[in-house]
């Protein structure tokens, strides 16, 4: 009779377990057993993604520690290849010098296109590339010759650090000058709440941050959207990446794979960035 | 016994006051040594009097140079009249009850975090100073230099308050005597009576001034332009170090980080230096 309870009681676990989706998801199983910190510093576009990921592995197993931090794709590369942090973010590939030097290894986890913005009260929403070019480089420093108000342009832009003002500069401003009268801020959420702000400001800053407090400005017509920047119609975007400083260690490489899954994937899709697996 | 114990707390003074002061002479002699090599390849006139400009190889930082010599003035001017304006009621109008409440009050500012000051002036006095310029972004020299005021004025209200407050009772009693409204008391008698104390404060706020980073990294606006006008952005010294900190090791651009620092350094001995100087030929008149 209690032999027979117990196998009772075992089939009814094996059921309830077998049945749970958490515990069928699979893509967090590795992070079951493990324990330790994980240290990620760097971009900041990378931000949201990492820590939807770190909050769903931490809530599943307590053991383990996740902090992330700032400071722009440069710190990151630079932390990572000095071991301060187990994963650097970068907004842009490491240089070849830099690869070299800390021996990285890059692990390149979704794609973002970086959208040029104003605040939502200002109508000019089309413009020319080489207007984009002289607005930057502060030959046109005024709204009125876009046909708006007699208000000067407040550029924008970021600091050293920032792996977006890299490509930004390179792929919208094909390296042209930005003006030395350009206010600088730290991270896209600074950037966001500046233009939000400022009626007359214009900067640049990562499609997964887009939201109504700014408008996105097309290129030559075309919006940077989602779509256009999968389908490759809308030219400036870039790779957002992991750094190791070599072979990651176990719960660095969980952490990496577990972006790389299915799951993470569908995280990196939530948050307005494009998959690199579908 | 006694006379034992007393050189062994002499010493254990002696020790501390030894430890402090070697730490600032280590840190100076640090960034120099790692700045040597701006010294040593001649570039150092360039790196003073050139602008920042990475792509074409120069690092130069007169513009922060400029934009930390206008932001600190301008706040030292800002707050100075405030901070006599203040420790006049503190110290010489106000009943003696009103006035203690008063200096708490300002004891009490001296706590307040740079990021909260910086934080709220992004609300309220950034769009405020845009629309009254009607150009620019908001973010520049007056904001900058309003903030930093604020945040100094304490320094200044309290060592002056301290520096009204020890001026002998004698003089005001005899001031009194002769018919002197409390205004008279104050310009003719406190104020030239307590100038020492109204120096050590400035140069203390004026340290303060210059050595703030967050004040002028958030509201200042940072570019990199020599400023013009009260309404342009500018960039410090400060906030330059804290913006480039985060480049590569091996960069130029983090090596001229150093010189910076030793800039900083000079700046505030030559402040210091020159109010000492200020103070030593008053004495000398005096006699």
């Amino acid at each position: 009779m209690r032999v027979k309870l117990t196998l009772c009681l075992v089939g009814i676990i094996a059921l309830l377990v077998a049945g749970n989706p958490l515990v069928i998801a699979g893509d967090l199983d590795p992070f079951l057993g493990a324990k330790g910190t994980l240290r990620i510093a760097g971009g900041t576009a990378h931000i949201p993604v990492m820590k939807e990921a770190a909050k769903r592995i931490m809530r599943m197993n307590r053991n383990i520690k996740i902090t992330i931090a700032g400071g722009g794709s440069g710190l990151g590369i630079k932390q990572a290849g000095e071991g301060l942090v187990d994963i650097g973010d970068s907004g842009r590939k490491a240089t070849e010098d830099e690869i070299k030097r800390y021996g990285l290894k890059m692990f390149k986890f979704a794609i973002d296109g970086i959208a040029i913005v104003v605040n939502p009260e200002n109508p000019l929403i089309r413009m020319k590339k080489s207007e984009i070019i002289d607005i930057f480089s502060g030959k046109l420093n005024n709204w009125k010759e876009l046909g708006w108000k007699d208000r000067e342009t407040n550029v924008y832009t970021r600091d050293a650090s920032s792996g977006t003002r890299k490509v930004f500069w390179k792929k919208a401003l094909k390296k042209g000058e930005i003006a030395k009268t350009a206010n600088f801020v730290k991270s896209h959420g600074a950037m966001k709440s500046a233009i939000s702000r400022d009626p007359y400001g214009i900067g640049f800053i990562s499609v997964g941050y887009l939201d109504d407090t700014v408008a996105p400005v097309s290129l030559d017509g075309v919006f940077p959207t989602l779509e256009n920047v999968r389908k490759g119609n809308y030219k400036i975007s870039r790779g957002l990446y992991m750094n190791t400083k070599g072979e990651p260690s176990e719960l660095t490489r969980f952490f990496i794979d577990y972006l790389l899954s299915k799951e993470g994937q569908k995280i990196v899709a939530e948050k307005g960035f494009i998959v690199v697996k579908q | 016994m006694r006379p034992s114990i007393e050189k062994l707390v002499e010493k254990g003074f002696l020790l501390s006051t030894l430890l402090s002061a070697s730490i600032t002479i280590f840190i100076l002699s640090f960034m120099f040594l790692f700045s040597l090599p701006l010294f040593k390849g001649g570039k150092i006139v360039e790196f003073l009097r050139l602008g920042w400009n990475p792509y074409e190889g120069n690092f130069g930082v007169f513009p922060m140079m400029v934009g930390t010599v206008i932001i600190a003035s301008f706040a030292i001017l800002i707050a100075t009249p405030f901070g006599i304006g203040c420790s006049a009621l503190i110290s010489v109008f106000s009943q003696r009850r009103f006035g203690r409440f008063l200096r708490k009050l300002v004891e009490f500012m001296t706590g307040i975090p740079t990021v909260v000051y910086s934080f709220v002036a992004i609300f309220l006095l950034v769009p405020l100073i845009r629309e009254i310029f009607q150009k620019g972004t908001g973010m520049c020299v007056l904001s900058a230099s309003i903030m930093l005021a604020l945040l100094i004025l304490p320094t200044i209200v309290l060592f002056l308050t301290d520096a009204f407050n020890s001026v002998p009772k004698n003089y005001l009693n005899a001031a009194e005597a002769l018919g002197a409204t409390p205004v008279q008391k104050l310009i003719y008698v406190i104020i030239p009576s307590a100038w020492k104390g109204i120096i050590s404060g400035l140069v203390l706020a004026a340290g303060r001034a210059v050595g703030d980073t967050l004040i002028s990294l958030m509201i200042a606006g940072d570019a990199l332009q020599i400023p013009k006008g009260l309404s342009d952005a500018a960039r410090t010294l400060t906030a330059h170090i804290a913006l480039i900190i985060a480049s590569d090791y091996e960069s130029p651009e983090f090596k001229s980080i150093f010189v910076c620092g030793l800039i900083l350094f000079v700046f505030t001995m030559l402040i210091v230096l020159a109010l000492r100087l200020l103070g030593y030929f008053e004495i000398l008149r005096e006699r």
